[in-house]
């Protein structure tokens, strides 16, 4: 199951498949920020799992440095971490204003709120 | 770059589009003052018009623009490419940016604090950039990042509406499209892998070599889902209504005209220029699982805008169904069909933006959006709501309006490929707009106002001149289709690879 080097696959799999049910299934705001946190995460390792290359060293010029893993993707996740930090920055912002403005974080909660207003 | 400064510098227009207004909205959190961030706003935002202006006419003229971005030549650098498909989207997005943003300053003044205004402006300056850096890249990671700088941008200017709902709908809207924006990422990471590059000309060229592959199909997939996502199609569009109707009136105005339609654009352009439509449609069936969902969102969308009491959310409703009808031009694959889809992307883009501001003209004279405020108010806001019955009449698809043109290409296009029952569903679904154009219609010039209602005078100028600029678009795009329908069939003809 393991063979070929396709473990990081699963793991991330794993991760991604975890993330979503948590983020579909809790309620409370921050445990579904943390959620979409991993589930960035789970896509960031895919990425670095997919620059691998077997008996590779780290992508620098140097002596007898032949085989060496694409440093592309690496930078490409520089990116999407800074995008991760970005919105998980604005989420939990909103978690605090939410929470000012309602004085919970929890959906269902919320969701009663609103019906309440609503009616 | 060779030649005189100024022929210098329209060849580097397609990078100003993204440049100048990044540039412009740090300085608008340092302008601090909120008419001067205004200025400066439009200063950029009619700028960005003029320059998509020439794009459109330099690529109309002498074909396909590729720019090297720092002189690295593509595909190792980044390329930003702009034909004839991605020149309109740019015309689009970068026009509804400039007139909203001109009807911007008495609705903000009503519904956001005057400190606010600075940042407002500045996250309205970073949603345009990453909505023009969407449309003019040709490189598939771009995509996803100029996508997360608007879509995280317009999380934030959905938040600011006066109510707290707007809290909780900004939050919604940011998981999901955190989830939509996290799976183009993965697409693309899919796409890379096999073919090793991240040029979009470079992999729909490597792509065509390798041919279909698990890998590939999987990529696609989780494209078009991530695609879908922050398209809103139906059944996840659940973001959309709520991020519509509780965001301040111009931020819904803008967003409602240009986040959809760029990531409409985004699905075009992988699934023909980069996939290509005999593996996205053959291997995949991508057409047989849009077109069903096409055809429900077109009806669900409209069933449950009838009975909606908030016009702001029955709007946003109204929305879902007319991506509805861009998503079923597209799912027919035909030159028609594409050309009807695109040809609505353009035409939604400016009836939508004209409702929405109608709806802040109204929100700002009689301070709501519900049904029971219009009452009377044809008669005391006549322009506003002639203007409401313009672009409505358009939403119906009535001749004479840009509605009419954009139905006309999906329905000969359903005819075209043998579908009739899809053409007499189109038919149906815009009876089902008559209705709920008609009750505001109604509400509006056959009740009288109740008595305890509070003295109404016209929306100022400053918001009925762009609801006039885009209501007279309607008819005159509804009429003159050369710029719309004739761009976009062409643009369809080069995606599809038929004739010239």
């Amino acid at each position: 199951m393991f063979e070929g080097g396709h473990f990081p696959y699963w793991v991330f799999i794993f991760l991604m498949m975890t993330a979503l049910y948590v983020v579909i299934s809790r309620d409370n705001l921050i445990k579904k920020i943390i959620g979409l946190n991993i589930f960035q995460v789970s896509v960031i390792m895919f990425y670095i799992a997919m620059g691998e290359v077997q008996g590779g060293t780290a992508p620098i010029e140097a002596e007898g440095v032949t085989v060496f893993s694409n440093p592309v993707p690496h930078v490409l996740m520089l990116t999407a971490i800074v995008v991760g930090v970005a919105t998980s920055a604005v989420a939990l912002s909103l978690v605090v204003r939410i929470n000012e403005a309602y004085g919970t974080i929890e959906e269902d909660e919320l969701r009663e709120v609103e019906r309440g207003e609503e009616a | 770059m060779s030649g005189g400064s100024a022929a210098g510098l329209s060849t580097h227009l397609p990078a100003l589009q993204i440049a100048v207004p990044l540039l412009s909205a740090a300085l608008c959190m340092v302008l601090r003052r909120s008419r001067a961030a205004w200025v400066l706003a439009m200063a950029v935002a009619w700028s960005s018009f003029a320059s998509a202006c020439v794009i459109l006419a330099t690529v109309r003229r002498h074909g396909v623009i590729s720019y090297a971005e720092g002189g690295w030549a593509p595909p190792l650098g980044i390329e930003l490419r702009v034909d004839l498909l991605n020149a309109l989207v740019l015309l689009v997005v970068t026009a509804i940016c400039a007139i909203v943003l001109t009807a911007s300053p008495r609705s903000l003044d009503q519904e956001v604090w005057p400190e606010h205004h600075s940042k407002i402006y500045s996250l309205y300056l970073l949603c345009m950039t990453g909505l023009a850096g969407m449309t003019v890249t040709g490189d598939a990671f771009n995509v996803f990042v100029f996508l997360e700088i608007a879509s995280i941008s317009s999380y934030a200017l959905i938040s600011q509406g006066t109510t707290r709902r707007a809290l909780t709908s900004a939050i919604q809207y940011l998981v999901m499209g955190t989830i939509g924006g996290t799976f183009i990422l993965l697409g693309i990471g899919m796409i890379y892998m096999v073919t090793g590059t991240l040029n979009m000309a470079d992999m729909a060229a490597r792509l065509a070599a390798v041919g279909p592959n698990r890998t590939v199909l999987v990529g696609l997939a989780l494209i078009g889902v991530g695609t879908a996502i922050k398209l809103a199609l139906f059944p996840l569009h659940i973001w959309l209504p709520n991020a519509y109707t509780y965001a301040p009136a111009i931020v819904t105005a803008f967003i409602a005209a240009t986040g959809t339609k760029v990531a409409y654009y985004v699905l075009v352009r992988f699934t023909f220029s980069i996939f290509g439509a005999p593996l996205a449609f053959d291997e995949l069936r991508l057409d047989a699982v849009l077109m069903p969902l096409a055809v429900a969102a077109m009806f669900a969308g409209s069933t449950v805008a009838i009975f909606q009491r908030d016009i702001k959310r029955m709007l946003a409703y109204s929305s879902v169904a007319q991506i509805g009808y861009m998503v079923l031009g597209l799912s027919f694959v035909s030159v028609t069909g594409l050309t009807g889809g695109l040809v609505h992307l353009f035409n939604h883009a400016v009836m939508k933006s004209c409702l929405f501001l109608v709806m802040a003209a109204v929100l700002l004279r009689t301070g709501s959006v519900r049904i029971e405020a219009m009452a009377g108010l044809g008669r005391r806001m006549p322009w506003t709501m002639a203007a409401f019955v313009v672009a409505g009449l358009s939403m119906i698809g009535v001749p004479l309006t840009v509605g009419f043109v954009s139905k006309w290409y999906l329905v000969l296009a359903a005819l075209e490929a043998g579908l009739w029952p899809v053409a007499v569903l189109i038919l149906l679904s815009s009876l089902l707009a008559i209705l709920y154009i008609w009750r505001v219609v109604e509400v509006a010039y056959f009740e009288e106002p109740a008595a305890d209602a509070p003295e109404v005078v016209e929306a100022p100028i400053s918001l009925l001149g762009p609801i006039w600029v885009l209501a007279g678009a309607t008819l005159v795009f509804g009429v003159f289709t050369s710029l719309s329908a004739g761009t976009a069939a062409a643009a369809a003809r080069q995606l599809l690879g038929v004739g010239p």
